[in-house]
């Protein structure tokens, strides 16, 4: 858990980055810092691990506070991972990986059990990488290993700013699901800044949306889209914000509100959706397909219904317009 | 980058191709006959001349690449700009000035030539090891902080590793520089192999002047070598991969 105290930066008498932030970070959650650039978010990040200095406030980790400890253990206690991976080129894979571990003066055994262990959640074979160079890997392989090396000595707290920021759409959007599977085992505490609006409605459990340092809101994802607090909120997240939500909701909450529509069996080439998919996914594939509907399957790969462009614009509906009750037509 | 190297590369075996001719050339006119004839001498001016570099060189390296260091630090880095306009204007001091000024204080001979040649080798390693320490991505500094690093734990296990490269270019410079330099080291009483070639050229006499000027880039050609071979040693293989790019 990470608390800010009324926490505040000045980086000159002029310059205010971050103005009297309260908020707790809760266990086991992630927490994406958001808004346009230079609002404050890495500042604020950085304050957390003490890479910058509080100028008024304080933060506590796990009961703790930040000050009371010296900044080089309170450093190896957090992990960290930085947009341009920051591993280094004169070091293998193995030993980037492995710092945190070799500060605290692991054995060796130890070092390798856990190198295998890191290097298997990210689908890398351990044997391979060890012994490679950092430039021999491809920039979203570098990613990773630069998540892992901050996973290493397994810190319950993790900064992460803008990890995937340089990463292209595509593999971007892989990492992110890889990471979010990651953290459903791991559970860390983390701290995670984004500005990308979709990226930050993926990872989050909380959004913190931040304008010239000041926290504009602090809720959910699904409650900063239905109910934004101000009129900053709202345009930030802009018009199709209620399309945006939808990559919150899945097939199956659809089902459990609304329920699918029958299917037509006259169609049997129609694509297939399993029914764990989100909304957002599921109406892109309903728009670029030509029949329309599209059948639902369960997790055995059983039909159970089918979806149509008219469910999800009612589901829709239902969810933005503060969960009118809807008569279930289905 | 492979063109640059290859281009490099044949450049390099043109000019050994030329000093083999050359060499060839003053065999055939027997020039090296003092070599042989006066072997005890020759000897002596040889040690001198690799003495001379060799306290030379290791002392600027002793000092130079420390201050790089020292002038790198966040602390200091205010004062680079003085430091490096001081290390500039030394190097724009032309060389008889600097003997000249030498001779006053330390008197003629071995000294004073080594403490020229001292002055003259640490702007080329200085100048290096600043610029490797500058290269270094913020970005790694960055990550290396925020992972609980101590900075002298950066310094040794990420800047210096990484900077390597450039600081061992900077070495090699000054050395190949300093071996022909230290031939003058014969106006100031310094010895070394100079001796030969001013006495060639006073008596214009050939055999001298080749037995003097032919070891001196010898060894130059050799410390070249051998300090290129010494990248591949000292410097980490992911950060010659890097530099190389
Ligand atoms: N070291 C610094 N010195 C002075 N001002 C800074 C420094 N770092 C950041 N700032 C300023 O503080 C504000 C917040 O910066 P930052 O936290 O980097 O924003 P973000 O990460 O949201 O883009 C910006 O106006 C930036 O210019
Ligand atoms: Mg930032």
């Amino acid at each position: 858990m990470i608390t800010f105290n009324q926490v505040t930066k000045k980086y000159s008498s002029e310059k205010t980055a971050v103005k009297n932030v309260d908020f707790t970070v809760d266990e086991g959650k992630i927490v994406v810092l958001l808004g346009p650039s230079g609002c404050g978010k890495t500042t604020l990040l950085r304050m957390v691990n003490r890479l910058e200095s509080i100028t008024e406030g304080s933060i506590v980790i796990d009961d703790e506070d930040s000050m009371d400890l010296d900044a080089i253990e309170l450093r190896r206690k957090i992990g960290y991972v930085i947009q341009s991976n920051g591993l280094f080129p004169n070091m293998t894979i193995e030993e980037n990986v492995m710092i945190v571990p070799d500060l605290l003066g692991w054995n060796k055994k130890k070092k390798t059990e856990r190198f295998t262990y890191l290097m298997k959640l990210i689908g890398l074979d351990p044997k391979i990488y060890k012994k490679r160079y950092p430039h021999e890997l491809s920039g979203g392989q570098q990613q990773r290993i630069g998540v892992v090396r901050a996973l290493a000595a397994d810190p319950p707290v993790m900064l992460m700013d803008e990890p995937f920021g340089a990463l292209d759409p595509i593999i971007r959007e892989k990492i992110q699901d890889e990471f979010l599977q990651i953290q459903r085992e791991v559970k860390k505490t983390i701290l995670f800044v984004s500005h990308d609006i979709d990226e930050a409605i993926k990872m989050a459990d909380k959004i913190m949306l931040l304008r010239d340092g000041e926290i504009m809101q602090y809720d959910t994802p699904s409650e900063m889209l239905t109910h934004p607090k101000n009129d900053f909120v709202n345009q930030f997240f802009g018009k199709d914000r209620a399309i945006k939500s939808l990559s919150l909701h899945t097939v199956k909450d659809l089902q459990e509100v609304i329920g699918l529509a029958e299917m037509d069996e006259s169609i049997y080439d129609t694509k297939t959706i399993n029914v764990n998919q989100d909304l957002r996914n599921t109406l892109s594939m309903l728009l670029n397909q030509e029949a329309d509907q599209v059948i639902v399957t369960n997790d055995e790969g059983k039909r159970i219904g089918s979806i149509t462009i008219d469910l999800v614009q009612k589901y829709l509906h239902f969810e933005i317009k503060g969960k009118l009750s809807v008569s279930q037509e289905g | 980058m492979n063109n640059k190297k290859l281009i490099g590369n044949g450049f390099r075996f043109f000019i050994y191709g030329l000093v083999i001719a050359f060499v060839a050339w003053a065999i055939y006119n027997q020039y090296f006959s003092y070599i042989f004839s006066q072997s005890s001498t020759f000897l002596v001016l040889l040690r001198q001349h690799f003495v001379l570099v060799l306290v030379s060189s290791v002392l600027a390296i002793l000092i130079a690449v420390p201050a790089g260091i020292v002038i790198t630090r966040p602390k200091f880095r205010k004062a680079e700009w003085l430091i490096t306009n001081i290390v500039n204007f030394g190097q724009t001091i032309p060389s008889l000035a600097v003997l000249a000024l030498m001779i006053s204080v330390l008197g003629i001979g071995f000294n004073t030539a080594v403490f020229a040649l001292f002055i003259y080798s640490i702007l080329p390693i200085f100048r290096n090891t600043v610029a490797g320490l500058d290269t270094i991505d913020p970005n790694l500094i960055d990550a290396a902080k925020g992972m609980g690093m101590k900075p002298s734990q950066i310094l040794f296990r990420i800047e210096l590793p990484n900077a390597v490269y450039s600081i061992l270019a900077g070495i090699r410079t000054a050395v190949v520089l300093n071996i022909g330099t230290a031939a003058l080291a014969y106006v100031v009483g310094g010895g070394g192999l100079g001796v030969w070639i001013f006495t060639g050229i006073q008596l214009f006499d050939n055999g001298f002047l080749i037995s003097g000027a032919i070891p001196v880039t010898i060894m130059a050609i050799l410390a070249d070598y051998l300090l290129r071979k010494l990248e591949n040693v000292l410097v980490p293989k992911g950060a010659r991969e890097v530099s190389n790019t």
